[in-house]
């Protein structure tokens, strides 16, 4: 079975430190200023967390393809490991499913109240 | 896995594996297996975090700015770091160089420690800064004197059970770390037979994972 | 290459047995056998059957009359809260995948052991602990908040021993998650040669498709938990509305796992009847493939619908939709497996042995409880009849009148095969007819009761529906009856039982080629298998064909599942223990 070689875990370790610059950096970008659409606010919201995930998910995979060798490992592995995001995957879905759902206007439950995401 | 609180060699391989390779990869699996239970543990927080935040933007932005960014962003690149010492352990472990493994164990042990102590400091400082719900909670902030929104105590409750099972996690890796650097000084590895080493470095990542998402989605979604 | 005959010490094996090889306490305490495991398992849960059980009479004795005085109100509350605690968590889920699945899945599979012996230890210890922390909560005054400990009530208003509860059932989570890692990893890893997947047992399917939700959704549980002690003793107001908190949230992560974790307490009960289906009608499975997928199909749809206990809690109505349309589709595996089984029956030749009785009993009424799911699942009823007595009969069916009857049945079953004594099967009929008639005149009213609009966990009731809880009563004590006999015969047989022999049903199945009971590592020689499972109609006139056990050439390796070249050590390194 191969391994990783110290080159590229030192690789992934720059690559690592990069990424997390780049997203403290992105957090202060000032969206909510820039944007020019009336809902700047929920914009800047929804832009900012896209980033700061996609960011995250991306340094996740270089750890766990790298340093916990994911890359190199057996099947059965992939499948373990991704059970668990699947899974997480499903729960996060299926609840934000109801929560963003509720109070839309012009269905039974809706009793004025604004929509969560806009203020 | 359940070589870890051994001490002596037990008898390789144990008596329900056919060889020592089966023994690793059956060690190996199941340590991934264990991983997955815990992303579904700390997923809850996240899900829950996740639906707050839709309830309460307002709140859960003043939240993330309440907080000191800057200690946060130190600790991922201790965190960073001591994942990287891990690995440079688990490819020595490989190798069965013992003074080496045990050089890069010390690294990995010293940065985790060092991410405690930091995250210490900021927990003092939020005492400081009476940003502790049910223990030391002010509803302006002391001596500005800007009142606080309503709904922060929630964020600072997600803020600190998520961080503090992190922690204990933490806590629990390097406490295991202690003890398989004493095996590894004893000479307990073998070029075949160095699947505690890589547990625990699966283990160790695993937590580093659990705070590279940790980071952004409390320190910087200040929006 | 002569075959293997079977253990020539037929009936009394002189040499020694998991049973016979130790008898000091310490050796019981201290083992790491997967089999002596499952029987202090069996031993455990069938003392906390017995305290839910005694719940369980105290309340149909209440509910015999409308005014419910027997008990307090309160007292009430905490009856129906320990019976449901303690039957789910420290019985119906253990059950089968603990003590059954503990005892077969390596023998079924032709292994020594299970991957983590002690982490098998382990788990029966911390079931153990837990079940100390829930029965001091009970001892000490109990809990009322009902099994599902519902927010805020249970985070910001009982003042009964809620976190006492709540530890013990945390700490009992990680017993089934251990043993659900150890039955996964030992199914995928410990394998003997020639055991396919496609060669597999059912059981051990449904066993592997359980151990996968056990393992991704217990952890859920114990975080939610976690959270309502934390809410509970720092006053946070995660659930609290009053603080920002939502309720629902609660429901939604405590559902998250308990929908599971009812696919956790039929899926082994399943797997059970797979076997014993088979095995009695001396016919193959029909549709192995089917049967198999849709254990995993079951485990896999079976996290997409746990919003079907919240219809009417505030959820909004597009998550309602989603939920009622993927509760229906979690129907359908379950019923591919009705229909499998159904098949296998046809044209068989079927010998109602008390284990057959069981097994058919679990197959009518699984139905009955299965096809009232779905009423539940149609939003429109459950407006109706949610929280009332239509659901409290709906799960019972399929919890009572399904999984505990396929857990005596395969208790009956493989009995022999776990003691080497044979039970009397004249007494094994009478239970079992005993238990579906006292369980059919307990639950059966129930629906009608629940249609009518009863609600549940209420202590009093208006007088119009008196009979029926007087019926579902009456019931309850014949059901008593039949639960309590299988103690005596099973014990009894135990000393005064004829000696079983290694097959004395002529099953097919690994389990059945060692002696009875077997030896502590399971087989003489590694087995190496050579035909599909249930090869029924391939089986020799006197009985079970299925001589797997072949010396190993030295010369020849075999090659082992994993699909890399056998480094096989020389058979006569195993033949003698």
């Amino acid at each position: 079975m191969s391994h990783p070689t110290p080159r590229i875990y030192r690789n992934v370790f720059a690559a690592l430190m990069g990424l997390l610059v780049l997203t403290v950096a992105a957090a202060f970008l000032p969206f909510d200023r820039v944007l020019p659409t009336p809902h700047a606010a929920v914009w800047a919201r929804r832009i900012t967390i896209s980033i700061a995930l996609t960011i995250a998910v991306v340094k996740g995979l270089l750890i766990l393809l790298y340093f916990m060798h994911v890359r190199y490992a057996p099947r059965a592995t992939w499948a373990v490991a991704g059970a668990g995001f699947l899974w997480l995957a499903i729960m996060l879905a299926l609840t934000l499913a109801d929560y963003l759902t509720r109070n839309h206007p012009g269905i039974p439950n809706n009793r004025g109240e604004p929509r969560y995401l806009l203020r | 896995m359940s070589h870890l609180t051994v001490f002596e060699h037990d008898e390789l391989p144990a008596e329900q594996f056919e060889d020592v390779e089966q023994q690793r990869e059956t060690s190996s699996l199941g340590m991934w297996m264990f991983l997955s239970t815990e992303v579904l543990f700390f997923g809850v927080l996240f899900t829950s975090f996740f639906v707050y935040r839709t309830r309460w933007p307002e709140a859960f932005a003043q939240g993330a700015k309440e907080l000191k960014w800057w200690l946060g962003a130190t600790n991922t690149a201790v965190l960073l770091g001591s994942s990287f010492c891990m690995a440079m352990a688990v490819h020595a472990a490989s190798e069965a160089d013992d003074r080496t493994i045990v050089r890069w164990l010390w690294f990995t042990v010293v940065l985790g420690t060092l991410f405690l102590l930091i995250k210490g400091t900021e927990y003092a400082i939020e005492w400081h800064e009476h940003l502790v719900p049910h223990f030391r909670w002010s509803p302006v902030a002391p001596g500005a004197g800007e009142p606080r929104d309503p709904q922060l105590p929630l964020f600072m409750t997600f803020y600190f059970v998520m961080t503090m099972f992190h922690a204990l996690h933490m806590v629990i890796g390097l406490g295991v770390l202690l003890v398989v650097i004493v095996l590894a000084r004893r000479r307990h590895f073998t070029r075949e037979y160095h699947h505690p080493v890589e547990v625990v470095g699966l283990y160790w990542h695993f937590v580093d994972t659990v705070w590279v998402f940790l980071f952004p989605v409390l320190y910087l979604l200040r929006h | 290459m002569t075959t293997v005959p079977y253990n020539p010490d037929y009936g009394r094996p002189a040499r020694p047995t998991y049973l016979s090889i130790a008898y000091r306490v310490s050796s019981w305490l201290l083992t790491r056998d997967h089999k002596r495991i499952a029987i202090l398992y069996m031993i455990a849960i069938t003392l906390f059957f017995t305290v839910g059980g005694v719940a369980a009479t105290i309340m149909r004795l209440s509910l015999m009359t409308p005014d419910g005085r027997l008990t307090l109100p309160e007292t009430y509350n905490r009856l129906f809260t320990i019976h449901g605690v303690i039957m789910v968590w420290f019985f119906l889920i253990p059950s089968i995948p603990a003590v059954l699945g503990n005892f077969l899945v390596p023998l079924m599979i032709g292994a020594r052991d299970m991957a983590f012996p002690r982490l098998n230890l382990a788990s029966w210890y911390l079931f153990v602990f837990g079940g100390c922390f829930t029965i001091s909560a009970l001892v000490l005054g109990g809990v009322d908040t009902g099994w599902t400990f519902y927010t805020p009530f249970s985070s910001s208003f009982s003042n009964t021993h809620v976190v006492l509860t709540v530890a013990g059932i945390f700490i009992a989570g990680f017993s089934s998650i251990l043993t659900g890692l150890n039955i996964i990893i030992t199914v995928n890893k410990l394998r003997a040669p020639g055991m396919t997947w496609g060669r597999l047992p059912l059981f051990i399917w449904s066993n592997y498709a359980t151990a996968v939700i056990l393992v991704l959704a217990t952890p859920v549980l114990a975080m939610t938990l976690a959270l309502l002690c934390i809410d509970r003793v720092f006053h946070v107001g995660i659930f609290d509305p009053a603080k920002g908190g939502d309720p629902l949230l609660f429901q939604h992560l405590f559902w998250f796992y308990s929908h599971p974790a009812v696919y956790i307490m039929i899926l082994p009960a399943m797997g059970v009847v797979s076997e014993l289906i088979p095995c009695f009608s001396r016919h193959r499975v029909f549709g192995y493939y089917f049967v198999a997928g849709s254990s995993i199909a079951i485990a896999i749809v079976g996290f997409l619908v746990w919003g079907h206990h919240m219809f009417v809690a505030g959820m909004s109505v597009y998550g309602g939709m989603v939920f009622s349309f993927l509760s229906f589709l979690v129907a359908v595996p379950s019923a591919i497996k009705v229909f499998n089984w159904t098949a296998t029956l046809y044209r068989g030749s079927i010998s109602l042995k008390t284990p057959m009785l069981y097994a058919l009993g679990f197959i009518g009424l699984f139905v009955m409880g299965g096809v009232t799911g779905l009423f539940l699942a149609a939003i429109a009823v459950d407006v109706h009849v949610t929280d009332t007595y239509f659901v409290v009969a709906h799960f019972h069916y399929i919890m009572v009148g399904g999984s505990v009857m396929a857990y005596l049945g395969g208790i009956h079953f493989w009995w022999p095969k776990i003691t080497g004594k044979l039970y009397p099967e004249w007494a094994g009929r009478i239970a079992a007819g005993i238990i579906f008639l006292g369980f059919n005149l307990t639950f059966f009213p129930q629906y009608v009761l629940g249609y009518l609009g009863m609600p549940r966990r209420y202590h009093a009731y208006p007088e119009e529906f008196h009979f029926l809880n007087v019926l579902s009563t009456a019931g309850a004590s014949i059901l008593a009856v039949g639960y309590v006999l299988p103690l005596f015969y099973l014990l009894w047989s135990l000393r005064y039982g004829p000696d079983a022999g290694p097959n004395p049903w002529k099953a097919m199945g690994l389990e059945w080629t060692t002696s009875s009971p077997p030896p502590p590592q399971n087989f003489e020689r590694t087995p190496i298998i050579r035909e599909e499972a249930y090869a029924y109609d391939r089986m020799t006139p006197q009985g079970s064909d299925n001589t797997p056990i072949i010396p190993l050439p030295a010369a020849a390796g075999g090659a082992r599942e994993s699909g890399r070249p056998g480094s096989r050590p020389e058979s006569s390194e195993w033949s003698d223990q």
